[in-house]
């Protein structure tokens, strides 16, 4: 979506429409309001005090009562939906839009050739019914697992970690955002050596060891945790961030008594850090769910470009699958077909996801 | 352009390390759709009588001393040419031309494999049999040239441009350790069919070199299907004979028994680590189609200079994709563009366009242009390129591949690399190939 940044700028621009309309009706402490809140725009705040000026010395200006009720009424309840405009304009053209267009082609047969017509619910029928779009979800759900489990286990003692006075504390700790400015393609291709099959450093290590040379791609289970552990890579130190800033937010005061109560630091970690950090916890969880469910690039990318997923799908996720019948095979109406069956099941999965944090909540408090 | 793209499931591998399409799929599928419904003003049409005419291509066409050439020899025509440097960037835009009407210019370039698709619907293009390009089809190969006709030879939807022809590439130094001749008419004598080359494939392994015979299963499979003649997966009315053209099971065959006979280096298209194997010498033969030359040399590197070669494919010529030519239904200078097309395809247009970018021509006269037959390629030994993947092209009988062959070809080629990977045994990846064929095309 948009910086808020622009979307201020826009709305401060839209603001100060009105105002020349109705000279002299805008009272002092309006204007002063206005100014206050449209501050933030580094152009409006000039042009709408100008506005104010003038306003104050057109003053008297032959405007009915009736029509000046009617302004300050409008501005009272009107401009709080003009700053909240430019969000609605954005979203609704990047994404409602989208979101409904979709839903109109996934009820089409749409290939290269063009729109063939109306099919209803063809597609859907169709895609509950391919085995190609079931080995995806299958995909999907196990690689979701075998990323987001670990990352998130791992991010949690990171950030207990990192809470810790330790030498170098500050390098530590941008240290671990590192992976994420990494450009994603750069992190594909150096795992895409690592997990070499003749050449790798995974499989080099694991020949120290005695273990046979093993060909990541060509199962299922190695190609996962190829896969699982670049995603895991990345995004550890992103949420062991969000954490360590919800850890520091409790106050050390709860500490100090569990340790006079005699509470060891593990104790501590399970009784008053993992309970007061929850929102941040379900927070994770959640942009892990969005983001295991559309799991593309790095899985693309492992297979070198292949939307497949390997020779036996072994690894293609939902997000591929719907990449490669829309853009490959060119099948546009089931391609979308596809898309919102991914919407679907992002939102099933957060919704579980919230049952389950809901759940958590009752049990622990 | 055959560059990196071709028809069959090879396009897939072709596909390369593409960053961009991968940083463009995070947008909604309808997000790229409804992209299309733009255009910019097409018209064209001048107060002072000037045409605009506007060139849709990707990659590179070579075209760009052509164009000035036609402008200067037209007063009235201007030439506008449009870009779009990858084939999967170009692809997506080309039907959002054709479904809004709008923005596909007066002549947009087709790589085969997007031809074949846009054959079942030949209304979206200009009939360049209209236009008086009948008489042209002796300066193109008679299967260039049927590609892009109607099955009932009424409708013309493009002129060739380039073919994807192709030579065997092997390692001198390899084929000498191994005790086989390094001559290139020698090695081209060694294979005259497949069944001699997986003779010769038994031969280098047994020498026990280390490096496999050639590295990976899926391009000698397209090489051999594409001999077999007449049609591949598809026949005429587009009914899927995968399962019942012997042809096709006769490609099979040979392909698996050369993965029996431990040939394949097993190696992923495009991966590091067939990137690397061309200066390493971890394999030692590839079909490699013109363009491919340029590839290996920058593998390789300067220092293995001499070592790659260029002979003689087996069996009877070899071509990989190709591209066309054709004028949009919605172009408002269809006569002017047809002409344009004419000259950019003809066998002048066509030798300038491999003097300027190496697309091997597709037009028989070209390929006889001294300019072209007379190529040479200093990294491979000065190779007589243009002679070898002249005889190609030339010999290679036409196939028609049909709309839906890419689907297919794409099962097929995963079965097969299945088999390689050790997860499937032969039968069952033949049946899983066919199973999967039906599913694509059955829709």
């Amino acid at each position: 979506m948009s910086a808020p940044g622009q979307a201020t700028g826009e709305q401060s621009g839209a603001h100060t429409q009105p105002v020349p309309d109705s000279p002299g009706t805008r009272s002092v402490g309006a204007a002063s309001r206005l100014d206050a809140v449209g501050g933030e725009g580094q152009g409006g705040r000039g042009r709408l005090r100008a506005a104010a000026g003038t306003g104050t010395v057109g003053s008297g200006g032959g405007l009915s009562a009736g029509r000046r009720g009617l302004w300050s009424r409008l501005d009272l309840y009107g401009s709080p939906y003009l700053f909240i405009a430019p969000f609605f304009v954005l979203f609704t053209a990047f994404g409602l839009f989208p979101l409904v267009y979709t839903a109109w082609v996934s009820l089409r047969a749409w290939d290269l050739t063009g729109d063939a017509g109306f099919v209803g619910l063809d597609n859907y029928s169709r895609l509950l019914a391919d085995p190609d779009f079931w080995n995806a979800l299958v995909n999907t759900l196990g690689l979701f697992v075998l990323a987001t489990v670990p990352q998130l286990l791992l991010a949690l003692i990171v950030a207990a970690l990192l809470n810790r006075p330790i030498r170098a504390l500050l390098l530590f700790r941008l240290g671990v955002l590192a992976p994420i400015v990494t450009s994603v393609a750069a992190v594909a291709i150096v795992f895409g050596q690592l997990y070499g099959r003749d050449t790798g450093l995974v499989n080099g290590i694991l020949g120290l060891i005695g273990i046979d040379p093993i060909d990541w791609q060509a199962s299922r289970t190695s190609s996962w945790i190829a896969v699982a552990s670049m995603v895991n890579w990345r995004w550890t130190g992103y949420n062991a961030l969000i954490y360590l800033a919800a850890i520091q937010a409790i106050p050390r005061d709860l500490y100090e008594a569990a340790q006079i109560d005699g509470a060891g630091a593990i104790r501590q970690f399970r009784s008053i850090t993992v309970p007061l950090i929850r929102p941040a916890l379900i927070f994770t969880v959640v942009m892990s769910t969005i983001g295991g469910m559309q799991l593309f690039t790095e899985p693309l990318l492992f297979g070198q470009g292949d939307v497949s997923g390997g020779s036996l799908r072994q690894f293609q996720t939902i997000a591929m699958y719907m990449f490669e019948q829309s853009f490959q095979n060119f099948d546009y109406g089931y391609g979308s077909a596809i898309a919102w069956m991914i919407f679907l099941l992002t939102v099933i999965v957060g919704v579980a996801n919230a049952l389950i944090g809901r759940r958590l909540r009752g049990g622990t408090q | 352009m055959s560059s990196a793209r071709w028809s069959g499931w090879s396009a897939r591998l072709g596909s390369g390390f593409r960053a961009r399409s991968v940083v463009a799929a995070g947008a909604a599928v309808a997000l790229l759709v409804a992209a299309g419904c733009g255009g910019s003003d097409e018209a064209g049409g001048a107060s002072d009588g000037t045409v605009t005419l506007t060139v849709k291509t990707f990659g590179q066409f070579g075209y760009e001393d052509l164009i000035k050439q036609y402008e200067s020899s037209h007063p009235g025509i201007k030439i506008k040419q449009d870009s779009i440097a990858q084939l999967d960037d170009y692809t997506p835009k080309l039907q959002q031309w054709l479904t809004a009407g709008s923005g596909a210019g007066d002549i947009v370039a087709l790589e085969e494999g997007i031809l074949v698709k846009l054959m079942a619907k030949p209304d979206q293009f200009a009939n360049l049999l209209d236009y008086g390009a009948g008489e042209l089809k002796g300066n193109f190969l008679d299967w260039k040239w049927k590609q892009a006709l109607t099955a009932d030879g009424t409708k013309l939807v493009g002129l060739g441009t380039d073919v994807g022809a192709q030579g065997m590439c092997y390692r001198t130094d390899l084929f000498a350790k191994a005790g086989l001749p390094t001559d290139r008419a020698k090695v081209g004598e060694l294979w005259p069919t497949w069944d001699a080359y997986l003779a010769t494939g038994k031969r280098f392994v047994a020498a026990g070199t280390g490096a496999s015979f050639f590295d990976t299963a899926g391009g000698i499979y397209q090489n051999i299907l594409m001999q077999q003649g007449d049609t591949t997966y598809f026949d005429r009315d587009n009914k899927l004979i995968v399962d019942t053209n012997p042809g096709v099971r006769k490609a099979w065959d040979q392909t698996v028994s050369m993965i029996d006979a431990g040939l394949s280096g097993k190696l992923q298209m495009w991966g590091p680590a067939w990137n690397a194997g061309f200066k390493k010498g971890t394999f030692a033969t590839i079909p490699c189609p013109a363009w491919m030359l340029g590839i290996i040399k920058e593998q390789a590197g300067a220092e293995n200079a001499g070592k790659w070669d260029v002979a003689r494919v087996p069996g009877e010529g070899a071509v990989r994709g190709g591209s066309f030519l054709a004028v949009p239904a919605q172009s408002k200078h269809p006569k002017e563009a047809a002409e344009l097309a004419k000259f950019l395809t003809s066998p002048e247009g066509q030798t300038a366009a491999f003097k300027a970018k190496n697309n091997f021509p597709s037009s028989p006269q070209a390929i006889d242009d001294p300019a072209v037959s007379g190529a040479v390629n200093a990294y491979f030994n000065n190779a007589p390129v243009g002679k070898i993947f002249g005889q190609s092209a030339k010999s290679l009988k036409p196939v028609y591949l049909g709309p839906e062959n890419q689907l297919v070809g794409d099962a097929v080629g995963d079965a097969l690399t299945a088999i390689e990977q050790g997860k499937l045994k032969p039968e069952e990846a033949w049946t899983k190939a066919l199973t999967d064929s039906k599913r694509a095309v059955d829709k």
